[in-house]
This record gives structure tokens, C-alpha cells and sequence, in this order.
């Protein structure tokens, strides 16, 4: 089958590459551009963990063929920290409040939670959660992720973060 | 997982799309949003030789009014309804429903269009769509035709839409202004099918029913419109003994399957309840000379 030429950009990057049609998103971030932070899961849209942004959305990269990315803008977690290397509020959110035990689906709450805190810059516990739910954690009950995303909105409009009472 | 090898065309126009999918009759697929579509392929529950990509043809995005109707483009996102302020303050039906679909990843991808034009019969717009009495805008070589979506489902992935044609919008009269509206929806967890669900829009005059539309999801082969139920709560103040022998009218229509979901005498019931919830929440939302 003919491959397509597809130009996009990748965490900032002009990207040029062949691709068959059929490759999905995921395959192409993984195993062409060696991007493995987004991770395949489920692989039938449901757990999230493929989760990236493109051109301001969040999207599962496992149910988009990379063709379909021709000419778009993404960002995977790989390229979330700020900068100058330091963490983004969000992964230094995930860090001081545990938001991680296995890691697995990591990279699809972070990526998630970039989109979700774009929108909305000061969600409430629900909103939160509802934002995330397309992305599946089987570790960590979501309490401490929630919290993570919490800490991150609190951090990224400069206000001191306070955890709601239990 | 992956699919079966394709050709990807990415036309600019209905009418290339068109044409391609003429030319290539059995063994194209139009492609909208993909979540229905690419999971298939991944399973190899379908191998289409050839996508014709919708994506590219800008005039089937968007949400306007047009007189008295709104018109939204086939390619228009569940996120983008949920977005649209112009839904929001006419037709909120749509905006309730589309954020009980699926999960907002899907969401900013899956469209209007390709939930309506799938024929799964668990996709929530077809009964949204019949209860709000839209049309279906559908394109093909022979040139535009137009569907109530009332007539368009046929059965489990079996519509009116022909081999080649393209739905290109929807057509919803606009509901009277202060109307009820509620869309319940029973489902096992986020991401999931409907179990069953109901959706309701109402209008009230002196403490009377004075219209009333009812459409059911995945309680059958294809969603359905419950008009034996509307036709019982018209005119009635939606006292409890009405409402019972409207639901038990409902439920008389389904034909669920038993599954996952549980059994189908279970669905159908299921159906009753979610009716009843909206009808409650519908009259709740009733505003103007409606209320009391």
C-alpha cells in the first residue's frame, strides 16, 4: 500500500515522515518518532493512557490514524515540562501529592489535565473529575491525582494551595 | 491492533466527496470523527478498501440558525455542541445529551453526523433527533435529499442512506421558546452505552400538556419515537396515573436486547424509569405561561 507524506509538528517540532495509511496516531508517536511516553493501554479508546494533545484538544491516539494529524500541532508529554527543563506545575502537582503508583496511565492524566486546566483554569473536585473521565487509573483511586490537579491549577494562577477539608 | 491496509482520499468538497464515494461504491466509507468507525477496523469488523475523509471539507462544520431552524454540519464535534452558545440557549436538549456521551476525549473528536448517520443503535443523538423532529441533509451523485430522521433508521446499522450519498446536516426546528427538555440516561459506567434512555421535550399551557415529544435509545434494533406515549400525556396536567399508562406505552414499543446490560425485560423497564425521570425533569425546566 502507498504510503502518505505527512508534515506536522511534534512538542515544538517540524516533523516530515512517510506513514501507511492505516498507522495509527499512537504507532507513529511510538515507533517512528521513539516518543513512548504516550502509552498504549486498552487500545479500545477507553483507558486514555494514549492520550495527547492536538491542536488544542485532547485526544486518544490509539482511535486517530496518523494521516489524519497531517498538518496538525501536537504536544505529548514529552514535551510538557517547561522550558528550561523544570517541571510543569502539573508534574510537580503529580509529584507532591502522589498522583502516580504504577505510572502507567501518568502520561495520559498529565497530558489530560494540560487540556483540562487550559479551558478551565480553577476547577472544582467535580469538574476535575469529570474532565478525566476518559483516562482509567487502577492504582491510585483518583483521590491523590485529583489533588494533583489541584495543586497545579492553584500553582499556575499563583495562588497558595489548600486541600478541601476531608 | 491494527487494521486491514486502506487508500485515505481527503477531498475539499461534498461534491468530490461525493463523487469519490459514487466511484467507489462498496468499497468506500466516509470517515467523520472515526470513533465509531476506526475501533471497528481495528477489530476487523469492517476493512473499507478505501476512507474518504471528511475532515477537510469546511462547510460541514458549524451551528446556525437558519428562519426557524437550526442547522448544524455533519462534521460539528460533541464538544463543539456542548460549546455552542447559540444550543445552549435554544435547543439545551442537545448540549445535556452530548456530554453524556462517551468521554471528553471522544468527544472532541466524534461528531454530530457520524452519530447519527452510523445506525448503531446505541448512539444517543438518532432518538434525541427524533424526539426534536430533524432532518437529515444527505448528499449523493443524483444530487440533495432531505430525511426525517423519524424515517431514517431502518434497523441495527441499516439506514435510509444509500451507498455513496453522504449526510451533510441536521435540521431541527427550534423548540418553543420556554419548553421542558431532559435527557436520562441509564448507563454501567463513563464511556458506555446506554442501557436505556429517554428523551423528552415538553411544552405546558394553563397546567396542561400542550405538546410533547418522546424519542427512546437502545431499547431496540433502532431508537425509537414513543408517540402512542405522547399522544396519552397531551392535555394531561402529567399527574402520576397518566404518566404510569404513558411509560407502560413506552415500554410496550421496546424490543431491547438481552446482553451485558443486563436482561431485556430489565431494559425495558429500565426505559419506564428513565422516561418517567425526564418527564419529571422536562416539567421542572418548563418556563412562561407553562409553569405554575
Amino acid at each position: 500500500m502507498a504510503k502518505s507524506q505527512i508534515e506536522l509538528k511534534v512538542n515544538g517540532k517540524n516533523v516530515e515522515a512517510l506513514v501507511e495509511p492505516r498507522t495509527l496516531l499512537i504507532h507513529f508517536l511510538r515507533d517512528q518518532l521513539n516518543l513512548t511516553g504516550p502509552h498504549i493501554g486498552c487500545e479500545t479508546s477507553h483507558c486514555g493512557a494514549c492520550t495527547v494533545d492536538l491542536d488544542g484538544k485532547s485526544v486518544k491516539s490509539c482511535t486517530i490514524f496518523a494521516v489524519q494529524a497531517n498538518g496538525a500541532d501536537i504536544r505529548t508529554i514529552e514535551g510538557i515540562a517547561n522550558a528550561d527543563g523544570t517541571l510543569h506545575a502539573i508534574q510537580e502537582g503529580f509529584r507532591e501529592m502522589h498522583g502516580l503508583q504504577c505510572g502507567f496511565c501518568t502520561p495520559g492524566m498529565i497530558t489530560r489535565a494540560y487540556r483540562l486546566l487550559q479551558e478551565n483554569k480553577n476547577p472544582s473536585e467535580e469538574e476535575i473529575r469529570f474532565g478525566i473521565s476518559g483516562n482509567l487509573c487502577r492504582c491510585t483511586g483518583y483521590q491523590n491525582i485529583v489533588r494533583a490537579i489541584q495543586f497545579a491549577a492553584a500553582k499556575l494562577n499563583g495562588a497558595p494551595f489548600q486541600e478541601a477539608a476531608e | 491492533m491494527i487494521p486491514a491496509a486502506f487508500t485515505y482520499h481527503r477531498p475539499k468538497s461534498i461534491q468530490e466527496a461525493v463523487a469519490l464515494l459514487a466511484k467507489l461504491g462498496d468499497n468506500g466509507r466516509a470517515l467523520a470523527g472515526g470513533h465509531s468507525l476506526i475501533p471497528m477496523m481495528k477489530l476487523r469488523l469492517a476493512a473499507p478498501g478505501n476512507l474518504v475523509d471528511l475532515a477537510g471539507i469546511g462547510e460541514l462544520k458549524g451551528v446556525r440558525a437558519d428562519g426557524n431552524d437550526i442547522v448544524i454540519g455533519a462534521m460539528t464535534t460533541q464538544h463543539e455542541l456542548i460549546e455552542s452558545n447559540l444550543l445552549a440557549d435554544k435547543i439545551p436538549l442537545l448540549r445535556e445529551t452530548s456530554l453524556q456521551i462517551a468521554d471528553p476525549q471522544v468527544r472532541y473528536l466524534g461528531t454530530l453526523g457520524g452519530n447519527v448517520a452510523n445506525g448503531d443503535p446505541g448512539n444517543d443523538m438518532p432518538a434525541v433527533m427524533m424526539c426534536l423532529g430533524a432532518s437529515y441533509n444527505v448528499t449523493g451523485k443524483n444530487g440533495e435529499r432531505r430525511i426525517a430522521a423519524r424515517d431514517f433508521y431502518q434497523g441495527a446499522y441499516l439506514t435510509a442512506l444509500e451507498t455513496g450519498e453522504v449526510l451533510t446536516g441536521v435540521r431541527i426546528p427550534t423548540p418553543a421558546a420556554g419548553h421542558g427538555w431532559a435527557y436520562e440516561k441509564l448507563k454501567r459506567k463513563v464511556g458506555d452505552y446506554a442501557t436505556a434512555a429517554a428523551a423528552v421535550i415538553l411544552t405546558m399551557k394553563g397546567g396542561k400538556v400542550e405538546s410533547c415529544s418522546i424519542g427512546l435509545t437502545n431499547v431496540a434494533d433502532t431508537p425509537l419515537w414513543a408517540q402512542e406515549a405522547e399522544r396519552i400525556l397531551t392535555g394531561s396536567t402529567l399527574d402520576a396515573a397518566t404518566i404510569k399508562r404513558a411509560v407502560a406505552a413506552a415500554e410496550a414499543i421496546t424490543s431491547p436486547a438481552s446482553d451485558a446490560r443486563g436482561p431485556g425485560q430489565y431494559r425495558t423497564k429500565m426505559a419506564g424509569v428513565m422516561l418517567t425521570r425526564a418527564l419529571d425533569r422536562a416539567k421542572s425546566r418548563v418556563r412562561g405561561q407553562g409553569s405554575e
